[in-house]
């Protein structure tokens, strides 16, 4: 997994509710096999018209927001669809961070595997960065995930919460299978109680 | 779940003479805590891992890069649903790069030894029919699949849950996930639903209630007469719905419906390992007093057929009443989104649902496309015809289903009246494959998701139900599905 311990970026405001996945990343770029090269297809309905060309006003695509690596969105962010592509989309366009006042499970989930950043802030809060990043030019955010802390330096400071675990994890970039591998006497243990049913070994005739 | 020896399952849940009243799914995560590691979230075994062709590939990947194996090729079990076409199955897939994505998981399949129902399979279908009516989903399991919907699942008392690629490629290696303990949810639905009114309008009624986002962090047991009442199609439409709260998981307590389903299924267990289930089964049910953390009560007879406005699924109304106001909205972001909503779906304020003309209907999902979901469409097509104006699709979630439906006949009421009668797969509620919608194009779908460009850029989809989805496309537009006059 890749590591974060502390980034600072321009934060661009996504200023909607219940993003979902499908916005993220449509459909249509979910038959690449490989985990990169997402990152042009980002929001691709929102950003390029029926025929491919860019629509121009998306936020994403405004020069003052060229640089942008964190993103602040409404609540619920990430909802729907558990492709995990809709991450790989946004760490491929470069984005470290998405801050909102709520996230989907599986989206969090998805993120943490990738060292995306998910900072949950209050709705005041979060509504506060997105008036910052649309009034001031080149508006940037310092998130460190030691301390737990969201500020940006002109007077604006958060704090906030994460498990212990994934704080862990992600500070020092642990590959999780790696880890589960090290409980493999509690798996083998598990699994001499709980054998495969008879049943379903009629079932490794359909290779 | 662990029928190769119910007996140590048996002993862990009789257990509770010094414990503390517990839930379904308190129970069955108790069941599968492999390890609890110091600091560390419980690691969970996972007893089934059902594979599809669009969320594995990377995972598969990762397998190879890291020298690793699949653990346990017989708790592994693929199909091809998201991409294939719904065209006759002898055709090629025009699509190279979804031809693409097939061939990985074909050799993927291959090469780590996973049971597969390929593209020419008799048992091929939605990965989350085809578990189900195999036997190879049980209560008291833990399933995961790299698709939301896994949810489905927990119709049968399973903790079944949607996972990323990355947890994808953990299951293979270790058939286990590390899994931070949800919080518990109970919604509670009293009475009896009307006729006319089904598990999708329930699952509509309470998304709509609270919210895309009422069931985040929460695993969800759904109980209550009206639950108790639901066949097993029903109460898989109910869970494979709980995503779309935000729900982790949603499960009723296996009884004697569960059973009668499972009982005789190709994989299901057969003679004295039949007895052993059903017994271990019998105990999975939450205990009286066991506490959840958060409990919401629904009257059943307040429900009517509900049908979406807007581009998410809580965005709902009963048929009967009128796309809302703006004004009708306390939250500005709310009410901003609405406005957004209405936008893309071509909707003004106030309209009556019933006015709303659809151009598209489509039938199947993984949410509506069981034998029973055909039986109620085909009652309200019997003896009709599809508007003109409207083209109308048809497309059962597995082989198996296509195959009984055609048994009964419902092919022949459904080809009569002008609907199209199509292969398995996914179809048109992703759009991953040929059959789309045109952008501007508005559809009644019995799919679980109405979000933009969901099934296809610029297309407007209307959640729901299969009998109201049949009648909108008799009728060219919604209509109350109360006042139907059946044939
Ligand atoms: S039918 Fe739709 S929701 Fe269900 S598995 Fe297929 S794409 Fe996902």
């Amino acid at each position: 997994m890749q590591s974060f311990r502390k980034h600072t970026g321009v934060v661009v405001p996504l200023d909607k509710v219940n993003v979902d996945t499908d916005q993220i990343i449509p459909k249509q770029f979910l038959k690449r096999i490989e985990r990169t090269g997402f990152g042009e297809f980002l929001f691709y309905d929102w950003r390029f018209s029926g025929d491919g060309k860019k629509v121009g006003d998306f936020v994403l695509d405004a020069p003052r927001y060229a640089k942008a690596s964190i993103l602040v969105a409404g609540k619920n962010f990430g909802c729907g669809s558990s492709r995990e592509h809709a991450v790989w989309a946004l760490t491929d366009f470069g984005f470290r961070v998405v801050i909102a006042s709520s996230f989907a499970d599986i989206f969090a989930n998805n993120s943490l595997k990738n060292g995306l950043l998910t900072v949950r802030l209050n709705e005041e809060q979060v509504a506060e960065i997105t008036r910052h990043s649309k009034e001031i030019e080149n508006y940037q955010l310092t998130v460190d995930l030691e301390i737990l802390r969201v500020e940006d330096g002109q007077g604006f400071a958060a704090t906030f919460a994460m498990d212990e675990f994934s704080r862990h994890s992600l500070l020092n970039g642990l590959d999780d299978i790696e880890l589960t591998l090290q409980q493999e006497a509690e798996i083998a243990a598990y699994e001499a109680k709980h054998p495969v049913r008879a049943e379903m070994k009629a079932i490794a005739v359909i290779v | 779940m662990n029928l190769g020896s119910p007996l140590n399952s048996r002993r862990i849940l009789g257990e509770t003479g010094n414990m503390a009243p517990r839930t379904l799914f308190e129970k069955v995560w108790d069941l599968h805590v492999v390890a609890a590691p110091e600091g560390q979230s419980a690691l969970l075994y996972i007893d089934l891992h059902l594979v599809h062709e669009v969320t594995s590939p990377q995972a598969f990947d990762g397998l190879r890069a890291n020298g690793r194996r699949l653990r346990q090729p017989l708790r592994t079990v693929a199909t091809v649903d998201h991409n294939i076409p719904t065209t006759p199955r002898g055709l090629p897939i025009t699509d190279p790069i979804a031809a693409k994505q097939i061939e990985a998981l074909q050799n993927n399949c291959r090469e780590f030894g996973v049971p597969l129902f390929d593209v020419d399979s008799a048992e091929q279908g939605i990965v989350h029919v085809i578990g189900p009516e195999l036997g190879i989903t049980l209560p008291g399991m833990t399933i995961v699949c790299g698709d939301s919907h896994t949810s489905t699942h927990g119709a049968f008392g399973s903790l079944a849950f949607g996972i990323g690629t990355s947890e994808v490629e953990h299951v293979l290696a270790t058939q286990c996930l590390p899994q931070k303990k949800p919080k518990t949810m109970q919604i509670h639905v009293s009475g009896k639903l009307a006729e006319g009114v089904t598990a999708k309008d329930l699952a509509l009624g309470i998304i709509g209630r609270i919210g895309t986002d009422g069931a985040t962090g929460y695993v969800v047991e759904y109980a209550g007469d009206a639950v108790r009442e639901l066949s097993m199609e029903g109460r898989m439409t109910l869970c494979n719905m709980s995503i779309e709260a935000g729900a982790r998981a949603g499960l009723i307590a296996p009884d004697e419906t569960t059973f009668a389903y499972v009982n005789g299924r190709r994989f299901a267990p057969r003679g004295k390992n039949w007895e052993a289930a059903v017994a271990y089964w019998q105990m999975l049910a939450g205990d009286p007093g066991a506490q959840f953390d958060r409990v919401i009560e629904i009257d059943a007879a307040a429900l009517a057929p509900f049908v979406t406005w807007g581009t998410n699924p809580g965005m709902v109304v009963a048929v009967d009443s009128r796309v809302p106001e703006l004004t009708s909205f306390a939250q500005e972001a709310d009410r901003r989104a609405a406005e957004q909503a209405l936008a893309y779906m071509g909707l003004d304020p106030g309209t009556p649902i019933e006015a709303i003309a659809v151009d598209r209907v489509f039938i199947g999902s993984c949410t509506n496309s069981r034998i029973e979901d055909l039986r109620a469409a085909a009652r309200v097509a019997k003896g009709q015809h599809v508007n003109p104006k409207v083209r109308a699709m048809v497309v059962p979630g597995s082989q198996a289903v296509k195959r009984a439906a055609e048994q009964e006949g419902l092919h022949r009421i459904f080809l009569d009246a002008g609907f199209e009668w199509r292969e398995s797969g996914c179809s048109m509620c992703l759009g991953m494959n040929p059959d789309i919608l045109q952008p501007g194009e508005r559809c009644a779908s019995t799919s679980n998701r109405n979000f933009e460009g969901r099934q296809g850029r610029g297309g407007r989809t209307h959640l729901v139900s299969p009998m109201m989805a049949a009648a909108a496309a008799i009728a060219g537009h919604f209509t109350d599905i109360r006042n139907w006059r059946f044939q």
